[in-house]
């Protein structure tokens, strides 16, 4: 008896807290399917709103600048922030705590703060072209997320794999390649997943550090003053969709290779006993 | 794992091509224009596309929410943009910082299309620096079924019949104005009295209020979930459309009459080929598609004899000119501003 209660509440708290996540995202989805121009006022269903999404060439040009700069900060952050971390992982205690503690000092640093700090630097060096800053500004914050997922992982490897990579003939740099980048790859890719999301995400840096250039966020705040489109719902619900795919797929193949090495543990464990 | 990783980056690889693509296109002139969010026809007629095909001039066009924006982006030392947008007041401000170009009338043939009632306003006289392109007026927006009496004045958003019904407009200068009005001043006054007067009437109002909103408003008021709002006409308009019940007026002790209008800033280097965009939003059937397609009142006369006559008559989107008479135009009012803001942030305290 007792045990039924708990695992109701248990249950009833866990629904609130999902209702809680997703009831919002729930009301977009539904509204995207509107026929009616205006938020619940619900005139029936229709997929008039994707059709005008995919016909509204400033919406699919913001998203193309939003993708793009997505995947090219991120790619060049991991290389950057991987490689920045090694190289820290590799000095003398003293030392790597200073630069360790700089390096994340831009993660409590405020959005506000960074973006118009670059928006200064960018019209002192003289820098006009928008797409090249909205990139630069999202490589400078993606940077130390990425050195953040990446750190903990050298940590926890230890030196000795890379030593008896050179022991065994390895060159430095094939020893890196082969043996150091293979082993800390669950960081690199938890970092360069944060840092496509969190450029997919940015608002205020971009906001201020570009010009004539425009992403989905800022195309969407712009919107404020006529009011948000129905065609943002549309795209919100394909992009919610995108995501949890992907998650998905991540997810499900991550369970497999888990199943997979725990069935070749038991196996090794069976032929040792 | 390796190969999803491999398959992903190719897949970026692969948006980053085409992203480049985009960012810079031809070496065809450009300019950059600068306009508020949903602010011109690109469904029925794409205008940013047809004057690229005709003129062969590149557009590189962004987007803003407000006047303040637009003010800080042109005022940047490397700012780019050599067409924007901004409101009256702030054309004032914009004016007296040195930061518009001259227009050179002779390449703006078009100019003879607007109506001479919107050329030479209060904030530029002459029309040396800007065009209108979108007008309207400030009134109420009142649900038929929940107001039955005629309504007539500003007053009526005092009326305790009416109490938790009420939608107010969540912006210092239209709702601060409209109060002012209702007690017969100026929008644009300067006397520290009357605004204190009308802070003490917004405060004691506050009861009586649903809620301060802004864009919200439009679908709150379609959804049939308040009596009344201050809303902007274009907005009115649309809201009618949605949903017949709607009713707008101007009430008789005036309102603000407002113009978004184009310009050039000092800093453009292209100011021939953003004369050439100006003339071309100047057409009667650019114009047209414009005002259709935004909602608002269009000051183009040529354009507006394009339109259907119900549109023509509508007193909302075209009103009389005994109307207009009764509105003014927002001034900037410098430093005196300050009173305004303080006073604001009382009363949504209160």
């Amino acid at each position: 008896m007792v045990k039924r209660v708990r695992n109701f509440f248990k249950g009833t708290y866990l629904g609130l807290m999902l209702l809680f996540l997703y009831a919002p995202i729930a009301v977009l989805i539904v509204y995207s399917f509107n026929a009616s121009k205006t938020m619940g006022n619900w005139t029936g269903f229709s997929l008039i709103w994707y059709r005008a999404l995919f016909g509204d060439a400033m919406i699919m040009r913001a998203l193309g600048v939003t993708l793009s700069v997505a995947a090219l900060s991120a790619v060049i952050a991991t290389i950057m922030g991987t490689f920045a971390a090694i190289g820290m992982h590799s000095m003398k205690k003293g030392t790597r705590l200073v630069i360790e503690n700089i390096s994340q000092l831009p993660v409590v640093n405020p959005d506000l703060v960074t973006g118009i700090s670059l928006m200064m630097i960018f019209a002192f060096i003289g820098l006009k072209d928008g797409y090249t800053r909205l990139l630069l500004a999202h490589i400078t914050f993606n940077i130390p997320y990425v050195i953040f997922s990446v750190a903990p992982k050298l940590r926890q490897s230890s030196n000795e794999l890379y030593e008896a990579a050179l022991d065994l003939g390895c060159t430095p740099l094939e020893a890196l390649i082969k043996v150091v980048i293979p082993d800390i790859m669950p960081g690199i890719v938890s970092g360069f997943i944060l840092a496509f999301t969190l450029s997919l995400d940015d608002f205020v840096v971009s906001y201020f550090s570009t010009q004539g250039v425009e992403n989905l966020s800022i195309y969407i705040y712009s919107m404020a003053r006529r009011g948000i489109n129905p065609k943002i719902n549309a795209l919100s619900t394909l992009m919610f969709v995108a995501v949890v795919t992907l998650l998905l797929i991540v997810n499900i193949k991550s369970i497999r290779e888990e199943r997979a090495a725990d069935t070749q543990r038991r196996k090794v464990a069976k032929k040792t006993a | 794992m390796k190969k999803l990783v491999l398959a992903v980056t190719i897949a970026l690889l692969l948006t980053m091509v085409s992203g480049c693509g985009d960012a810079q296109k031809g070496d065809a002139v450009t300019i950059n224009v600068l306009n508020w969010g949903d602010y011109i026809d690109d469904e029925t007629v794409d205008v940013i596309k047809l004057f690229e095909e005709t003129t062969g001039i590149h557009v590189n066009y962004t987007t803003t929410a407000s006047n303040e924006e637009m003010l800080v982006k042109l005022k940047s030392p490397d700012s780019i943009y050599d067409i924007c947008f901004p409101s009256d007041y702030t054309i004032e401000k914009m004016v007296a910082g040195d930061m518009l170009h001259p227009l050179n009338k002779e390449n703006i043939p078009n100019l003879s299309n607007i109506d001479e009632r919107f050329m030479d306003l209060p904030f530029d006289p002459g029309n040396t620096y800007s065009v209108p392109y979108m007008w309207g007026t400030v009134g109420i927006l009142y649900n038929t079924t929940m107001v039955t009496e005629p309504v007539t004045s500003w007053k009526i958003f005092w009326d305790e019949k009416y109490a938790g019904q009420i939608l107010m407009y969540d912006s210092i200068r239209d709702t601060i104005g409209i109060t002012l009005k209702m007690l017969g001043y100026s929008v644009n006054t300067r006397d520290e009295a009357h605004i204190r007067e009308a802070e003490a009437a917004l405060t004691a109002q506050k009861p009586l209020v649903k809620a301060y909103l802004d864009d919200p408003i439009k679908d709150t008021m379609i959804r049939g979930n308040g009596a009344m709002a201050v809303v902007y006409s274009g907005d009115a308009v649309l809201c009618i459309e949605e949903n017949p019940d709607l009713a707008y007026v101007v009430p008789d002790e005036g309102s603000n009459v407002w113009f978004d209008n184009i310009i050039i800033p000092k800093t453009s280097r292209h100011t021939a080929y953003a004369e050439a965009f100006i003339n071309f939003l100047c057409d009667a059937e650019i114009a047209r598609a414009n005002t259709e397609y935004i909602g608002y009142s269009t000051p183009n006369k040529a354009a507006l004899a394009l339109l259907d006559e119900e549109r023509i008559a509508d007193e909302t989107y075209n009103p009389s000119q005994e109307t207009l008479d009764r509105c003014e135009v927002f001034r900037d009012l410098g430093d005196f501003i300050e009173v305004y803001n303080k006073a604001w942030t009382r009363i949504k305290a209160a």
